[in-house]
């Protein structure tokens, strides 16, 4: 039996259009609620083309009204079973104090996971710099970090002035940036079933590793702490978060144990991973602005014991605001926003 | 893949009714990007220049801003404008294309942000090579960013409601004074035959002259020997017409 096309189309058209205006009027206006009646119509219009299109995909018209048919029916199909506007408003203070720390803790194996590998790695690079000093080339690629810790620390002790005149602000914001690219490299190569992530995070704690035992070795343990902690405290952790959304994405790929397809696994954790990347990002702005305004500054200009002190109030800070913020009503999804 | 050279999607609603989705070729997907990635180059050339004039508070604080502006911009516009327009940023609502949610559904935030964050593996080495070749192996033309939010890029050219004009010319049409055999070809000529009729006469301009007339000489044959109908009714009627009174009498009825 095939449809009789003139009759069917003049018979349904006004519906259609009808339905067209509808869904127009929706995307030009996301948040826009609809009126009870409206939603009623909405549905018996969207019902009605479905029908049309399953008619006409049976009976065989021509392609155009098919194609036409279908693209009414997938907008329509994407209003209606959607939930977007149910997701509400992104509201800060909701998203700083729940999503925030309850995201970290649903997900904290993953960021233990980062932690333990940036502990080997630690533990690698502080042992062959130990065993193998003259390692230190192939193990810290940065220039400034090339000489001897005590020549360093008796050159950054000695200047006058302040050695950041004019560019405080500017190498702020490099390190924010730079920051950012690598704790969002270390989420993005979750994709590769975590192998880059694992890479990323030993390396860097592999340079983190040789530097520490660098100094320590060479008896300056107040410098290296009062120049990293302040900074450290947060920029370490946050390279640690973002480890952490790529063993989440890597999770997800691998689906150990679990009997969700793929695409809904990835689908479960990508709330997670986001908000994951954005305190990353977050704490990386804080950590740029320390490192290039606090971290810098030597004795006698600022006492490292401030320095010290400032890195572990910081420290202990997060670790509470991560731990114990948000903690009311449980950190299973659903229970914030999670946007 | 279906018969077109567009790949397709298919999604089936909780009606039971599927629709397609035709995804965005390899090609329209760079030059989306080429367009956005000028877009962003030049649309920076000229705030960063207006941004200058933050030169007159100080060199740092202007250091600063053109430093993580440039990173917010280039990281957030595809993430702003697909959020806003649905799906859309400027180089792919020039060339028709839009990301869609694999269900066919909505693309909530953390999707939108999740597939551009991607960017970041996928632009790996160079050129997108690790997001082109994930894509070329992927039967739904996802790379990475894709396949981690479970989107799809599609092309979305237009689609008008049918232009039935084709089919209802003044012209007489000898079928219709013989309902035996106007029976006997609704009978005989299934959906998928019937659509091929209804193309050919639809896209008789797009043929050269010689293709369209052994086209329509083949396709009239066949319909003739469905019809079996008596001579008068084909008898000084061209292959072209015989065709068109065909589909007329399937489509339409008067």
């Amino acid at each position: 039996m095939i449809v009789n096309l003139e009759q069917f189309v003049a018979r349904e058209r006004p519906g259609w259009e009808r339905l067209e205006a509808m869904l127009r009027r929706l995307a030009e206006d996301p948040w826009r609620s609809l009126p009870w009646e409206e939603v009623r119509e909405l549905e018996r219009l969207y019902q009605r083309a479905a029908a049309d299109l399953a008619r006409l995909s049976t009976y065989a018209a021509e392609p155009e009204a098919r194609r036409y048919l279908e693209n009414l029916v997938a907008r329509g199909h994407a209003e209606i079973h959607s939930t977007r506007r149910q997701e509400g408003r992104w509201r800060p203070r909701e998203w700083f104090l729940r999503t925030i720390p309850r995201t970290f803790r649903r997900q904290v194996r993953a960021f233990w996971l980062a932690a333990a590998i940036t502990a080997a790695g630690c533990a690698f690079g502080g042992a062959a710099l130990a065993l193998d000093p003259e390692a230190k080339g192939a193990l810290v690629t940065f220039d400034h970090l090339q000489g001897s810790p005590t020549e360093r620390v008796a050159r950054e002790e000695a200047v006058q002035g302040d050695p950041l005149r004019d560019r405080k602000a500017r190498f702020s914001g490099w390190l924010m940036t730079h920051n950012t690219r690598v704790a969002l490299t270390a989420m993005a190569l979750g994709m590769s079933w975590g192998i880059g992530t694992l890479v990323i995070l030993f390396y860097n704690g592999v340079i983190l590793g040789a530097v520490a035992v660098d100094y320590l070795l060479a008896g300056q343990p107040a410098f290296l702490f009062g120049w990293l902690l302040p900074h450290g405290a947060v920029e370490i952790p946050a390279i640690l978060v973002g480890g952490q959304a790529g063993f989440v994405l890597a999770g997800a790929l691998l689906g150990r144990g679990r009997r969700q397809r793929l695409a809904a696994r990835l689908r479960a954790v990508a709330p997670d991973v986001v908000t994951l990347c954005a305190t990353a990002a977050l704490m990386l702005v804080w950590a740029g602005i320390v490192e290039a305004f606090l971290s810098q500054y030597h004795e006698p200009v600022l006492p490292y014991a401030v320095k010290i002190g400032f890195g572990t109030v910081e420290l202990v800070a997060l670790a509470w605001y991560l731990a114990r913020v948000g903690r009311e009503g449980g950190d299973a999804r659903g229970t914030e926003v999670a946007r | 893949m279906n018969g077109e050279r567009t790949q397709v999607w298919r999604v089936r609603t909780p009606e039971g009714v599927a629709f397609t989705l035709r995804l965005a070729s390899p090609v329209l997907r760079a030059a989306a990007f080429l367009i956005d990635w000028t877009v962003v180059t030049a649309g920076w050339g000229i705030v960063s220049t207006v941004l200058g004039l933050l030169h007159l508070l100080g060199r740092d604080v202007a250091g600063l801003v053109l430093t993580v502006g440039y990173f917010a911009v280039s990281q957030g516009y595809a993430i702003a404008l697909e959020w806003l327009w649905r799906g859309q940023t400027l180089g792919k609502r020039l060339l028709r294309l839009r990301v869609v949610d694999a269900r066919g559904l909505q693309l909530s935030l953390a999707q939108v942000v999740l597939r551009n964050l991607l960017r970041f593996v996928d632009g790996l080495p160079v050129f997108y090579l690790v997001g082109g070749v994930a894509a070329l192996l992927n039967r739904r033309a996802q790379r990475l960013g894709d396949l981690a939010a479970d989107t799809l890029v599609v092309w979305e050219p237009p689609e008008p409601l049918p232009d039935l004009t084709a089919l209802t010319d003044d012209k007489y049409n000898s079928l219709r004074a013989h309902a035996p055999v106007v029976a006997r070809l609704r009978q005989a000529i299934g959906p998928a035959e019937a659509r091929a009729v209804w193309s050919a006469v639809a896209r008789r301009d797009q043929f050269d002259a010689e293709a369209r007339v052994r086209l329509f000489a083949e396709l009239a044959a066949h319909l003739r020997q469905l019809a079996a109908a008596p001579a008068e009714v084909t008898e000084g009627v061209s292959d072209e017409q015989f065709v068109r009174n065909v589909v007329a009498v399937l489509y339409v009825n008067r």
